[in-house]
């Protein structure tokens, strides 16, 4: 990884493109059989997430079909109109809202109307899809935000070294003496606490990205200390490169293969870690579409003749986590020098 | 050798110094009324909210009010747990032996059978056992524990009824336990040693689905990490030697490759224990398990800030102090890492 030019001019963008996908890493990860099934799953979960509105289509009469102003919901599968547009890329909160068939707490069996079953009343089918929706956007927002910062902290860190170097990785020893999950839910008690009536995604961003830039942090700040002596960083900078342009240009590029690494496997574990935060009643208010609640409903209803309020949400959050899994290990391994 | 582990243990009180104040710093975030409601005790203090702001500080400045919160820290009062109805301390002097209990019952077959499955897959390397072993590897750590302690749940209580779903005792046994000398506070092993085989047993077959979610999603990682490890040492010089000198090749395996592979257990044995508290948080809130993860729960839900903060720096003590143990033990075995 340390031999690696730095990035290629634009015009040589098309090959980069084939040079990439035939890099010895990524021709190793092709080889893998299991790692492209699971990618090929978890890119379909990206789907679902993305045409929620239409999958799981919501009813006539829902608010957030009168909060896209749509005509009727079928609208919202023709992308000639504009609610079409709306629905995919910005979505009221209202769609977020499980669509609820009834307020008895009973679950009632997969029919027409909610495909796998209600659980709370509320519509199992609905809840999965967009929730699929809800983790997807906020595990972008968050290895977003992550990784923007880590790149910049790290790169600061490893490129000027002494006692900003220190400071930061102190600081990032005393963040790591809390696990992770511990730290969430110190976070978002404070958060809510100092904050009633807060936006439920808000705590759970703020508290991810406080928790998750450091690992981001610390793999830049390592590949830059190995880069940042190579002959091809002197060679820019007696050429009067100044450090901005070095550590933008020469430095962080070649440490993005982990970074991006990294960010692959983020997007598939943020999502069942607030999952499980929502599971332990953290994270959204009931009637919210994600995961975590549909399994925490299931709690109450564990008797055979209720299989579908179990079984489905956990089949659905399984796949989920085996198709990043196998993928996500197989990136590791791809890009892991020992095993090359 | 005293010197690495007097500068190791040096850095405790430091780490644990920063991270109070990171944690104080957190608790400007709400009013100063807001942090005096976490010493109220009963509706009489209530009252006398202002007095109690005034006696505590909590108007100053934060270094003066940080000096006011170490000085009551450190001679026990963490201030008055709203979820549990007594001081945070005694919260947990009472909750934590669950916890310890669980986790012991859980760590010591997790690395016992994790080491053991991980050796014979290396040795097994792409045979039949090593195919089975790898496929519940990833099955174990790709189900989230939250889903998989629901499915167990609904199997072994809810279709099968062969264990307690929830809590640690029967009713039964819940009048008998008054009457047992409190020797380490671990309810089981206290029952044990009062000759109370009828108790002791009872909880054992309350710890046994917690301990079983646990250990089904952590000794997976022990295992895929044992096989690398031990397939990594399987192809080192050091085998080569040995091999080459003539040694029986149960010898070889045994004593010079996987001796070398346990060295990295130890750390991720500390790693393990640090991840079973985080796993103990969503195991014991799933089977109502009276240990110290359900009551941060219960109350991070009723935004009880105190018992929140008291279980953050309870559970910093514990990460620091087993990290610091774990690279000591790691000095000792191995004795390259002490002149870093």
């Amino acid at each position: 990884m340390t031999s690696v030019p730095a990035a290629p001019p634009a015009s040589e963008k098309r090959s980069a493109v084939r040079d990439f996908l035939s890099s010895r890493p990524i021709m190793k990860l092709r080889r893998n059989k299991l790692a492209m099934i699971g990618l090929v799953v978890a890119l379909l979960f990206l789907l679902v997430g993305f045409f929620a509105p239409i999958i799981a289509r919501p009813a006539a009469d829902s608010n957030c079909v009168r909060d896209l102003g749509a005509s009727s919901p079928q609208q919202l599968a023709n992308p000639l109109s504009g609610v079409f547009w709306q629905a995919h890329f910005a979505a009221p909160d209202t769609c977020y809202a499980i669509e609820r068939e009834s307020f008895s707490p009973v679950p009632s069996p997969p029919s027409e109307q909610a495909r796998f079953g209600t659980s709370q009343g509320y519509d199992i089918f609905y809840g999965l899809i967009w929730g699929t929706r809800t983790m997807f956007k906020l595990s972008f927002i968050i290895v977003g935000i992550t990784l923007i910062v880590g790149v910049i902290v790290g790169a600061i860190s490893g490129y000027y070294g002494g006692w900003i170097d220190n400071l930061i990785q102190r600081f990032i020893d005393v963040l790591f003496a809390l696990p992770g999950l511990v730290l969430t839910i110190i976070l978002i008690t404070f958060l809510k606490a100092s904050n009633p009536g807060i936006d439920p995604s808000l705590p759970i961003i703020l508290a991810y990205t406080v928790t998750g830039w450091a690992s981001y942090a610390r793999i830049v700040r390592g590949d830059v200390l190995r880069t940042r002596q190579l002959e091809f960083v002197d060679a820019a900078r007696s050429l009067g490169a100044r450090d901005p342009r070095l550590i933008g240009r020469h430095i962080v590029p070649n440490s993005l293969a982990s970074v991006i690494t990294l960010a692959v496997l983020d997007l598939g574990t943020i999502p069942l870690s607030i999952a499980a935060l929502s599971f332990l009643g953290l994270g959204f208010p009931a009637g919210y579409a994600e995961w975590g609640q549909l399994v925490d409903f299931a709690r109450a209803w564990l008797q055979p003749q209720y299989w579908y309020v179990m079984v489905y949400p956990a089949a659905f959050i399984i796949l989920f986590s085996l198709a990043f899994n196998l993928f996500g290990d197989a990136l590791r391994d791809a890009y892991d020098p020992k095993t090359r | 050798m005293l010197n690495f582990i007097v500068r190791r243990l040096v850095q405790i009180p430091l780490v644990m110094l920063a991270l109070s104040v990171l944690i104080v710093a957190l608790t400007m975030l709400l009013t100063p009324a807001q942090r005096a409601a976490g010493y109220i005790r009963s509706d009489q203090q209530a009252a006398q909210l202002e007095r109690i702001i005034r006696d505590r500080g909590l108007d100053q400045p934060f270094p003066v009010q940080y000096g006011k919160w170490l000085q009551s820290t450190l001679s026990g009062d963490l201030g008055f747990s709203k979820s549990s109805g007594q001081p945070v301390l005694d919260t947990i002097i009472e909750r934590l032996p669950n916890t310890i209990e669980l986790t012991l019952l859980t760590a010591i077959p997790i690395i016992l059978i994790g080491v053991w499955l991980g050796t014979l897959s290396a040795l097994n390397k792409d045979r039949f056992i090593d195919q089975v072993l790898r496929v519940f590897a990833v099955l174990g750590y790709s189900l989230p524990t939250f889903v998989l302690g629901i499915v167990l749940l609904a199997v072994l209580y809810g279709y099968l009824g062969w264990l307690p779903g929830a809590g640690q005792l029967e009713v039964v046994n819940q009048f008998a336990i008054g009457d047992l000398r409190r020797y380490t506070g671990m309810l089981g092993v206290d029952a044990l040693l009062n000759g109370r085989f009828d108790i002791a047993l009872d909880v054992f077959r309350h710890l046994i689905m917690p301990a079983l979610t646990l250990f089904i999603v952590s000794s997976a990682t022990i295992l895929k990490v044992m096989r690398n490890n031990m397939l990594e040492a399987l192809t080192s010089d050091y085998v080569r030697t040995a091999r080459a000198k003539g040694l029986p090749e149960r010898t070889v395996n045994l004593k010079h490759a996987r001796r070398n592979a346990l060295l990295s257990i130890i750390t991720l044995g500390g790693f393990l224990i640090i991840g079973l508290l985080s796993g103990s948080i969503i195991t014991e809130t799933i089977f109502a398990y009276p240990g110290i993860g359900q009551w941060v729960v219960q109350s991070a839900l009723q935004l009880d800030v105190p018992s929140v903060l008291g279980f953050a720096l309870l559970s910093a003590i514990i990460v620091v102090v087993i990290s610091t143990l774990t690279d000591i033990l790691y000095g000792v075995v191995d004795p390259r890492v002490r002149f870093d």
